[in-house]
């Protein structure tokens, strides 16, 4: 598909009568704000030698003739991007768009530079390189504007039709489920028996009692034997329908969770990072439970209901048509009335849940924050927003409940009037012989009971919108493909020595590149230090070479293997991870230290927690090894929790260590001892350490030192005092922070 | 004044200090963007060093004002709503067609956190709506929003 046929039809015309009959069309983008950051549409567009754009009013059109000094620069701020067309002189253009059209406008950028630098060579441009997306990185297909992952999470609003794709989870049970359905068939039939059986018993027993004739007791023993085989086959088949129904759903929605669990986990570091964790603990956790709830009672409901309704519909008509007919015409009318009031009841409801979650966010924010709240005696303001949040509760309440309480009364009296009807007109067809009393009062016996069925019926509106927004949320966890792929066909990794080059590596995230053209060749066994100010792109560095997420350009290769064609767990297994904050998770300290080798044996951990320096604490633990430590080992001080982690990198024996920030959370002191454990850690490996005092680097091989995603400088810290560039700043701040805390004047305040 | 500003030829705004060094690529920053947009505007460096600080915009010269200010324009981008038209849907994700100070546009909300009430006490009422793509939408007060806008906002709130 060329340019010109994708341009959108509201500027084909125009656009194309400026342009000269064999000028080719490159590459266009449509602009939605204008110079003054007003919402109008516009459009710049690219020819084979030119650049054309709408003025200032959409009539004229301006135009710049290609030319080697033309820059196209394009920047962003507060989610207004801009593309400003320079030459060495100045600035010839600006244009404004919203973020979202930013990754057109990087596309029309490359365009721009191809074009350009064909116009000035003279030589046809060369072939497009492979575009990706700007947020996922994800390879995009040629014909792709968008990236269809990040899309569309972003921008559909649940549909019902989401909910059909619980299919997928419900068919390995499809036996079950038809079983379940024609239980159901066979119960609601059942219960259709008893109000069939008052009709005989009216008209052939009791009227003709009143009348004179004595009753026959073989035929009532036959009719109350009827109504009882009814009732207990009804009970039968109830049960069995609602355990099989009940079993089944309870595995669907297990599936469904442990399935969204398992794919979340493959999910790219950069997943996690945009996702808040009590988000995602909801997905997995209240919303395959809604849906399952919906499945199992909700949906069952309404199928034996629809059933029944069904069924009384056909036998009604088949006893006596027009009574039917009367009989059945309020029930829309009634089904629409309770429909209206549910809808308003509804979206109460939806702000009950909202205000309830105020009231929950003041907690939220005040317990674990409660040192700031008491250190600045801030105790009456908290308990004021509490009682404000409580107060708003109250009153949205207040309002809901006059409805609600209305609600259950209304349909009480829809009910009645409808069977009052029944009777007008039963009454008068009896009058008229049309009908015996024995039908109207079966009639009766059917009707009061679907019209109780009726409020429940009009739930399912809200409880599936209720469930489609829930399958949809766990769909999109399901449908995101991890950005960082498997290899299809992996290499198996030969036992690494641990040497890494990254090769012209850059990465962009999100629109913002962090890394460029990082240059770094690094020895087996050797200890990398990695300097610079925080935002220089240390952390983004090692999270590549961990492969938390894919380099946008270049390549890293252990030992020759590029990183994203090697099976990523095989990858980990070879890397030691010794973090700023230790994460030690709920359990006993001598599994966590086995935490990436469960089969450890004891004297292994044993020597691990040894060579990181944490035998002799873990000792003084009640338990010793068996001890256990919380979610976030509270009994443990920093330091111990960080030796434990220590430990734990240490026992997996890793070719590749990276410690991020390893020693900056914990004082002097301990940072000693905890250095005297990396020393046992870093020794034969390749490692790479992060640290934001240069004290600790001192036994680094080679230092590197990063500023704004680039490599500045590279040596030892001989070396680099020597040279006197980057490093040696650093160096310089750090010191004299140390040496000079800056004098407090007399009235405390520094000088 | 200690400062001169001007602007280059490629629409950058020039500083000239005190001790006479041209700095190239000024941004001019609102302290408190929103709740008290006069008081306090920095001029900041390219790399994001402040390098004056202008109580108010009432004490510089006229020039030096009209170039502040017209690049303050320039850079802000808060449209304020005026009017929800209608909303795709009332669960989230959901695309809002509303009328702004700058004109007619689509947001995308992606949840109903996206909405924070700015707890001034000089704007009680007021909501700011981050979209999808991260622009900030402004509801200075909900309340003397139209009906028909209240009705539909009060759903997501």
């Amino acid at each position: 598909m060329t340019a010109s046929d994708t341009l959108p039809e509201a500027w084909q015309a125009e656009l194309f009568a400026c342009l000269a009959p064999d000028e080719q069309l490159i590459a266009w983008l449509e602009l939605d704000l204008d110079d003054h950051l007003d919402f109008r549409p516009g459009l710049v567009a690219l020819s084979d030698r030119r650049l054309i754009t709408t003025g200032a009013s959409n009539l004229s059109w301006n135009n710049w003739p290609l030319s080697a000094g033309l820059t196209l620069t394009h920047h962003d701020n507060a989610g207004v991007g801009t593309l400003e067309l320079e030459n060495a002189q100045g600035r010839l253009a600006r244009w404004r768009y919203t973020l979202g059209r930013s990754p057109a406008a990087l596309r029309f950028e490359r365009e721009f530079v191809r074009q350009r630098d064909s116009v000035a060579s003279g030589q046809p441009p060369p072939p497009p390189s492979v575009a990706t997306c700007p947020i996922c990185q994800m390879q995009l297909q040629p014909d792709e504007e968008d990236c269809p992952n990040c899309v569309r999470e972003l921008h559909t609003p649940p549909s019902t039709w989401t909910l059909l794709r619980i299919w997928r989870f419900a068919r390995p049970y499809k036996g079950q489920l038809i079983a379940g359905f024609l239980l159901t068939l066979a119960a609601t039939a059942a219960t259709l028996v008893p109000p069939y059986l008052t009709m005989p018993l009216m008209d052939d027993v009791l009227i003709p009692y009143q009348n004179g004739t004595p009753i026959d007791p073989n035929k009532v023993a036959w009719l109350l034997g009827g109504l009882l085989g009814s009732a207990l086959l009804a009970w039968a088949l109830n049960w069995a329908r609602t355990y099989i129904l009940a079993l089944v759903s309870e595995r669907i929605g297990a599936d469904l969770r442990t399935t969204t669990y398992e794919h979340l986990l493959k999910l790219s570091h950069e997943y996690f990072g945009g996702k808040r964790t009590g988000d995602l603990l909801a997905r997995i956790g209240s919303e395959t439970d809604r849906i399952n709830v919906f499945l199992s009672l909700h949906l069952l409901d309404f199928a034996t209901d629809v059933l029944m309704i069904v069924m009384t519909s056909v036998i009604l008509f088949s006893i006596n048509p027009w009574l039917a007919l009367v009989t059945l015409t309020p029930l829309p009318i009634i089904a629409w009335m309770i429909h209206l009031v549910r809808d308003k009841l509804r979206t109460g409801f939806e702000q009950i849940d909202r205000v309830w979650a105020e009231v929950t966010s003041v907690l939220a924010d005040t317990i674990p924050g409660v040192r700031v709240v008491k250190a600045f005696a801030q105790e009456a303001r908290e308990a004021q927003r509490f009682r404000e949040a409580n107060k708003h509760n109250l009153e949205v309440n207040d309002r809901l409940n006059r409805i609600w309480s209305l609600f259950a009364p209304t349909v009480g009296l829809l009910t009645e009037i409808g069977i009052l009807v029944v009777w007008a007109f039963g009454i008068w067809l009896v009058s008229k012989d049309q009908i015996t009393v024995g039908v109207l009062i079966a009639f009766l016996a059917y009707i009061s009971r679907f019209y109780t069925r009726l409020d429940s019926m009009s739930r399912i509106i809200s409880v599936t919108q209720k469930a489609a927004a829930g399958a949809k949320r766990i769909f999109d966890i399901l449908d995101h493909v991890s950005s960082v792929p498997e290899p299809v066909n992996p290499v198996t990794l030969p036992p690494l020595k641990g040497g890494i080059h990254i090769d012209k590596v850059s990465f962009r995230y999100g629109n913002r590149a962090v890394l460029h053209g990082i240059d770094l060749k690094i020895a087996p066994g050797e200890m990398i230090g990695l300097v610079g100010h925080s935002g220089s792109g240390k952390s983004t560095l090692v999270n590549l070479i961990c492969r938390f997420y894919d380099v946008t350009e270049g390549a890293i290769r252990v030992e020759g293997t590029d990183l994203r064609s090697i099976a990523i767990a095989d990858y980990r297994r070879n890397i030691g991870l010794v973090l700023q904050e230790p994460f030690l998770f709920f359990g006993t300290i001598a599994e966590n230290i086995a935490y990436g080798k469960p089969d450890a044996t004891r004297a292994e951990i044993v020597a691990a927690a040894r060579a990181a320096h944490a035998h002799e604490f873990i000792l003084r633990q009640p338990h010793g090894y068996d001890s256990l430590v919380g979610e976030r080992g509270q009994s443990l001080s920093g330091g111990e929790r960080q030796r434990i982690s220590i430990a734990r990198a240490l026992l997996i024996d890793p070719r590749i260590l990276i410690l991020d920030e390893a020693t900056s959370a914990v004082d002097t002191e301990t940072e000693f001892e905890i250095q005297s454990a990396l020393n046992n850690l870093i020794r034969g490996r390749t490692t790479i350490a992060i640290a934001h005092r240069l004290s600790t680097l001192r036994r680094a091989d080679r230092l590197v030192v990063m500023d704004r995603g680039r490599i500045v400088e590279i040596g030892n810290h001989e070396a680099l005092m020597a040279s006197a560039g980057a490093y040696w700043r650093l160096y310089q701040a750090q010191t004299k922070q140390l040496d000079a805390p800056p004098a407090l004047g007399e009235d405390g305040s520094p000088s | 004044m200690t400062f001169t500003l001007s602007r280059n030829s490629f629409g950058r705004l020039v500083l000239v200090g005190a001790n006479g060094t041209a700095h190239d690529g000024i941004v001019p920053v609102r302290a408190f963007g929103i709740t008290a947009p006069d008081y306090g505007i920095a001029l900041m460096s390219a790399d994001g060093k402040e390098l004056q600080w202008i109580e108010s915009l009432d004490t510089l010269p006229e020039d030096t004002r009209s170039l502040i200010v017209a690049e303050l324009a320039q850079r802000e981008f808060v449209p304020e709503i005026r009017r929800i038209i209608s909303v795709s849907s009332y669960a989230t994700p959901s695309t809002w067609q509303v009328d702004t100070d700058r004109g007619e546009t689509a947001l995308i909300l992606k949840s109903e956190d996206d909405i924070r009430r700015l707890r001034s006490t000089s704007y009680a009422n007021a909501l700011l709506i981050a979209d999808s793509q991260g622009i900030h939408f402004l509801i200075r007060d909900r309340l003397g929003l139209d009906a028909h806008s209240q009705k539909i906002l009060k759903r997501f709130l």
